[in-house]
């Protein structure tokens, strides 16, 4: 448990806030493209963060969530010319229903732990099969939205600069309302249903009612994140977001920054992100072309994480740092 | 008034008769003992009020409604607050989180929840050490985090399932004396599982005392150690 920043802590949160809105007028595209990356799994790190983190509840299934939210928009955008900022709210909806059954299934028959990821997985894996079916939204062939550098915002299309601040605003906000949710009422039920299910429900929490909250609002988050790619990338094969390697790099963040922590989803992507590039880079550089070396040194860093920092690396920042208030 | 009125309740494990036909009362305000040797039910009994467990057969009725049938968390909302045998606090929450949990229940607001977790943790001795983890507390005070927890829920009755059980003399006093003064000044009604006569004898108004899941004997403290029944199934002789 760490408590809440402290005046420097808050400082250095501001000046990195200032460096980041400034960063587009000094920053080449790639280097943008990377720290879009970087927004992107902040984000949707803190939506899992939120079930897995403070709620206790491991999905390793949220490339599910991520695929329905992308679909659901990218098809009302193709088909019906409704734009992201309306089919995102459909997104949402399509990807709260199926959060909603997933936890229904889960949380009332006891499915706990390893048990209930892997009914996550299986959702996924199901949707992934399912897609590649589905003749009107591309089948296994895929989706494709015209690429477009300079259009209309509002609809996300856009060049490199739109979804940049859009992705900051994504991560500053999910920040937000995660520090907000952590000290709600929800908040404090979520942590003592991760610690305990029998001492929390001896306390008059609603254990069914609090898990399900979770999973509803991080499957909802994880939807517009899902609207975010599609609009992004420009396209979408099953093949590719419903992947499970997608649900792990969510999850990578979050374990490595600090499972149940504010920052911990965001410090992960920021050491992880550029890391994974990097690698990327160096492999083609070299002419190396081995699929799976990137899976490789992801797994090669959470073995790292968990042997030298189990709780993650912010909590351990936090204090060399001195950026939150002590508590012993 | 009896606040909670448990009538010939029964609970089978197999062909094992854990709880049998069961019936007593506890009055608004008062200390109320069940004790008995192990494996006589009263663990079983506990489950069956908190929740837990279902009985078989009979009832159990708190505050003129009845709760059988309710799940351990409606029952809390009801207005009984439980301690676990086995201490359970919420290891990486800090003492005063812990308390502030329970606070929740009846108060929304945050802020409102935690002055309510202060105050319950001054009461159980325990506001001098609420930064610290709960993991990192020694058994006494976690046994008292386990009843400051209860406590926050703001209950009615506060059942208490051996909570001295493990704590040395000057910790069972401790404790008692605690347990005593929130009687006193809020009057709330307790019904404790008890092994430490020494904390039953101190505490409880009247007793209950299960042999093999059933009732041999009630009455004042008095009257049951001086019981025949008593004496041979679980005091033994030389408690006179």
């Amino acid at each position: 448990m760490i408590g809440a920043l402290n005046p420097r802590g808050r400082v250095l949160l501001l000046v990195l806030m200032a460096a980041l809105i400034a960063a587009p007028f000094v920053a080449d595209r790639y280097l943008m493209s990377v720290l879009i990356l970087i927004f992107y799994f902040a984000y949707v790190g803190q939506a899992w963060n939120l079930m897995m983190g403070f709620a206790g509840q491991l999905s390793l299934g949220h490339a599910l969530y991520v695929g329905l939210g992308g679909y659901v928009s990218a098809l009302l955008w193709l088909k019906f010319g409704i734009g992201p900022w309306l089919g995102m709210f459909a997104a949402i909806a399509v990807a709260a229903t199926f959060g909603a059954v997933i936890g229904w299934l889960g949380f009332r028959f006891g499915i706990e732990g390893v048990y209930f990821a892997l009914l996550t997985i299986a959702f996924a894996e199901f949707t992934r099969i399912g897609f590649d079916h589905i003749d009107y939204a591309g089948a296994a062939g895929g989706l494709f939205l015209r690429v477009e550098e300079a259009g209309e915002w509002w609809n996300l299309r856009g060049g490199t600069l739109l979804f940049y601040y859009l992705a900051l605003a994504l991560a500053a906000g999910a920040l937000l309302l995660t520090a907000w949710l952590a000290r709600t009422r929800l908040g404090y039920q979520w942590l003592a249903v991760r610690e305990d299910e029998e001492a929390a429900r001896a306390l008059g929490i609603n254990v069914f009612r609090a898990k399900m909250m979770a999973i509803l609002i991080s499957s909802a988050m994880t939807a517009i994140g899902g609207v975010f790619t599609a609009f992004y990338n420009n396209n979408l094969f099953p093949s590719r977001v419903f992947d499970i390697n997608r649900s792990i790099e969510i999850i990578l963040a979050p374990v490595v920054g600090g499972l149940g922590t504010v920052f911990g989803p965001v410090v992960g992507a920021f050491i992880l992100t550029p890391l994974g590039e990097a690698l990327s880079a160096l492999t083609g550089h070299l002419g190396i072309n081995t699929p799976g070396v990137k899976a490789a040194f992801y797994g090669l860093a959470l073995m790292m994480i968990i042997v030298l920092k189990p709780s993650g690396i912010w909590p351990w920042l936090a204090r060399t740092l001195r950026l939150t208030e002590q508590q012993r | 008034m009896s606040l909670l009125a448990v009538d010939q309740a029964s609970k089978h494990f197999r062909g094992l008769t854990a709880v049998d036909r069961v019936s007593f009362n506890v009055r608004e305000g008062d200390i109320f003992a069940v004790i008995g040797p192990n494996g006589a039910g009263k663990t079983t009994l506990f489950n069956l009020i908190a929740g837990v467990l279902a009985p078989d057969r009979g009832s159990i009725s708190f505050a003129g409604e009845r709760i059988d049938r309710l799940s351990p968390d409606a029952i809390c909302r009801r207005g009984i607050g439980r301690t676990f045998q086995l201490v359970r606090p919420f290891p990486a929450l800090t003492v005063e989180d812990n308390a502030l949990v329970g606070a929740l229940l009846r108060r929304p607001k945050v802020e409102a929840a935690r002055a309510h977790a202060h105050e319950v943790l001054r009461r159980l001795d325990l506001y001098d050490r609420r930064q610290q983890l709960a993991s990192a507390l020694t058994l006494p005070d976690r046994k008292r985090l386990e009843v400051a927890r209860a406590l926050a829920t703001d209950p009615k009755l506060l059942l208490l399932d051996e909570v001295m059980a493990g704590l040395r003399p000057a910790e069972t006093d401790r404790m008692v004396a605690i347990l005593r003064a929130l009687n006193r000044d809020s009057g709330i009604t307790i019904l404790l599982i008890e092994h430490v006569m020494r904390a039953v004898m101190a505490l409880a108004a009247r007793v209950l005392v299960l042999h093999h899941g059933a009732a041999i004997a009630e009455g004042t403290p008095d009257q049951v150690v001086r019981d025949r029944a008593v004496i041979d199934s679980y005091l033994g002789a030389e408690a006179l």
